[in-house]
């Protein structure tokens, strides 16, 4: 092997003498640079745990004024009173617990944070979507997750299997089936092409609701028709008042699916550059992707068993997110997730108080709210898309 | 885990010092298509591709639209496996080494990269500086960034003339902007051999000079090799040590500009007539396309 040629003499040009300055070293630490820059404009754990905290608070106040709010009116002072009551066992008036307790325990709070909840996990999985497809418009309900997790818990009530005391363990799993095989279409379709346009993932979506939709349709109206009512309830995305064992499951779904996106909260925002240079930065992109997706079907899988097809908050919420908190996933994860539970919280309290006495399916709110939110970014933000 | 050792620099560094010269790669009879294998129908991408890339050299690998450029470099940061043959990073094959331990050395700038989401230019810099992260306990994978990973990063920004750009959204870069985004982000990665797919398309002639003189100054002060994928002849003539011609996945001719751009070899590679004079400040070969279809008016 020959030694390779050299320059006569290395062409310079003053121009990039007096621009660019000394280059890093490749195997020597990196001399001391001025990093204040770099420091000043990148997300630090100082500046999450300050919007990690505000986010918080605020959550904790929207769910007392979502708790006060209703049919029944009940002061901050008469919620304060009666959760202390519970909680440290106080002699209580026995008509206080008789009537607005009930209403408070039974009925408010644990639809309130069945709100929370759900409108966190679609969240989540929405931010996850997005950075894996690197699709600003992913999202479980417009992907056709959610229909096929709704098949799935369609056929598990039409066979009965529902009915059963394993209810709260066997739905979930049925959703999380069905939403893995929305995903596998889609899993596919990105393992043939090289970067997925945008439009055709959108366009599988339309294609995987339109058959989903049929299936479902199709199994309510073989259904007596009793049956089909309350499916066609649930589908249209409800957050009847859970007893508290539900409550607990859906709340353990969230906890195990938010970790496990957690371990893998840096890999998202490297993934959000672009698979090749993902790939290339060490990341086995194939096995990430994968074990997302199945983390979002789980997530998806769950929420819609409980609470049927609520859509868009999965889209709305991670991009409202990032445009004032910026696209780190270290923050835009657990910020998306906090956001998504006040907003489906309160969008839930203006469905059961807005039109009283009747009570409008919640997911008639979000697909109001975020309809023609997916238009404007679809049509006006056109540019971002490209 | 077995790292390649970074320190392992021939003393005196580069190849000004006149020792033995440390091959970067070893590529031996290289095949490889595209899909998977059962599909034997699949045309190769390359066929029986030999060379070598010497450590702090820049190679410039030229070549018609479909000659198999790209697939080569994809081929060198172990992006896709080749179907037969043999690739050695610094002396040691690459199917033995995980993508971690090849992004520890090799560092690739992929041809454009249109960026979605808002994250900042320091952002997406210091997203380079992942496959050194260190892996302390359950950190739930936030791995935050330390003073060593900021100032790798800032300096990376400094020779890519991009200091001033470090708040701003990458969506809102201009394509010259982002491109060298993208090269600091792997300078971050702190990388012995830098592999680039097309680095000066987007650029405007200043920052094209900039890059390509960063590029040498990388090579002859640090040792840092360089691969570099281009259709611009001339910037390979004047900035690269040596020249690898691929013509329809075969390697052409590979060697010194002076030697390998001439007349008859790009006219065999390229199939239509260039002209070649003498560069005025180097003395190395110039290419100019020739008027056709228009009478030359004195």
């Amino acid at each position: 092997m020959m030694p390779a040629a050299r320059h006569p003499t290395p062409p310079t040009s003053p121009l990039t003498a007096s621009t660019l300055s000394a280059g890093i070293v490749p195997s020597e630490p990196p001399t001391i640079a001025d990093d204040r820059p770099v420091q000043d404009s990148i997300l630090t754990p100082s500046r999450w745990w300050r919007v990690m905290t505000v986010l918080s608070l605020v959550a904790w106040l929207l769910g007392l004024v979502c708790l006060q709010v209703g049919t029944q009116y009940i002061g901050v002072g008469r919620i304060i009173g009666l959760f202390s009551s519970l909680l440290f066992d106080r002699p209580v008036d026995e008509r206080m617990v008789d009537t607005t307790g009930v209403i408070l325990f039974q009925v408010r709070l644990p639809r309130v944070v069945l709100g929370f909840l759900v409108g966190s996990c679609l969240a989540s999985v929405g931010v996850a979507l997005q950075a894996l497809l690197r699709n600003p418009l992913a999202d479980p309900y417009v992907l056709g997750v959610s229909s096929g997790a709704a098949l799935g818990v369609a056929v598990a009530v039409l066979f009965g299997i529902g009915t059963t005391v394993l209810a709260l363990s066997i739905l979930p799993v049925c959703g999380f089936v069905g939403g893995l095989v929305a995903l596998a279409v889609i899993y596919r379709m990105a393992a043939t092409h090289e970067r997925l346009p945008i439009h055709s993932v959108l366009l599988a979506g339309v294609i995987l609701n339109a058959i989903f939709s049929a299936l479902i349709m199709f199994i309510t109206s073989i259904m007596e028709p009793n049956r089909s009512f309350g499916m066609m309830a649930w589908l249209m995305g409800s957050l009847t008042a859970p007893a508290y064992p539900v409550l607990a499951a859906l709340s353990g779904y969230l906890v195990i699916g938010l970790v496990l996106l957690f371990k893998h909260v840096r890999v998202l925002n490297i993934l959000a550059l672009g698979e090749e240079p993902a790939h290339s930065l060490g990341i086995d992109t194939e096995r990430v992707k994968r074990f997302i997706f199945l983390v979002s079907a789980l997530m998806t899988g769950a929420v819609v068993s409980f609470s049927g097809m609520i859509g868009f908050i999965g889209m709305i919420v991670p991009h409202a997110v990032r445009l004032v908190l910026g696209a780190d996933h270290r923050l835009l994860l657990p910020a998306s997730a906090l956001v998504g539970g006040m907003f489906l919280m309160v969008a839930d309290t203006a469905a059961r108080t807005l039109f009283v006495p009747s009570e409008v399916p919640v997911g008639v709110i979000t697909a109001l709210a975020g309809g023609p939110f997916f238009v404007y970014l679809l049509v006006w933000r056109k540019d971002r898309l490209a | 885990m077995t790292r390649i050792d970074p320190t392992a620099q021939i003393p005196g560094g580069g190849l000004e010092s006149g020792l033995v010269a440390h091959q970067a790669y070893t590529v031996g009879g290289v095949h490889f298509r595209y899909g998977p294998s059962r599909l034997q129908g699949e045309p190769w991408v390359l066929r029986d591709v030999t060379l070598e890339v010497v450590q702090g050299e820049i190679l410039g690998i030229v070549g018609p639209n479909g000659s198999g450029k790209t697939s080569l470099l994809k081929l060198l940061a172990k992006l896709a496996a080749p179907q037969e043959g043999e690739i050695a990073l610094f002396g040691r094959p690459l199917r033995s080494l995980s993508h971690e331990q090849v992004a520890q050395t090799v560092a690739v700038v992929p041809q454009d990269s249109p960026q979605l989401f808002p994250f900042r230019v320091a952002e997406t810099v210091l997203m380079g500086r992942f496959p050194h992260r260190r892996r302390s306990g359950w950190s739930l994978g936030f791995g935050w960034e330390d003073r060593e990973d900021c100032q790798a990063a800032s300096q990376a920004m400094a020779t890519m003339d991009i200091a001033h750009l470090a708040g701003r959204a990458v969506t809102d870069l201009s394509g010259g902007e982002r491109q060298r985004t993208m090269i600091a982000r792997a300078l971050a990665q702190a990388p012995r051999v830098l592999l680039l797919d097309e680095p000066t398309a987007f650029l405007d002639l200043p920052h094209q000079l900039g890059i390509c003189a960063t590029l040498r100054r990388l090579c002859d002060e640090r040792g840092l090799t360089v691969v570099i994928v281009s259709h611009d002849l001339n910037l390979a003539s004047q900035y690269c040590d040596r020249v690898a011609m691929l013509r329809a996945g075969r390697m052409c001719t590979i060697g010194a500009p002076a030697k390998v751009m001439s007349v008859e070899v790009l006219q065999e590679v390229y199939g239509c007539e260039v002209l070649i004079d003498a560069h005025p400040q180097s003395g190395l070969p110039r290419i100019t396309l020739p008027r056709q279809g228009m009478p030359f008016r004195g």
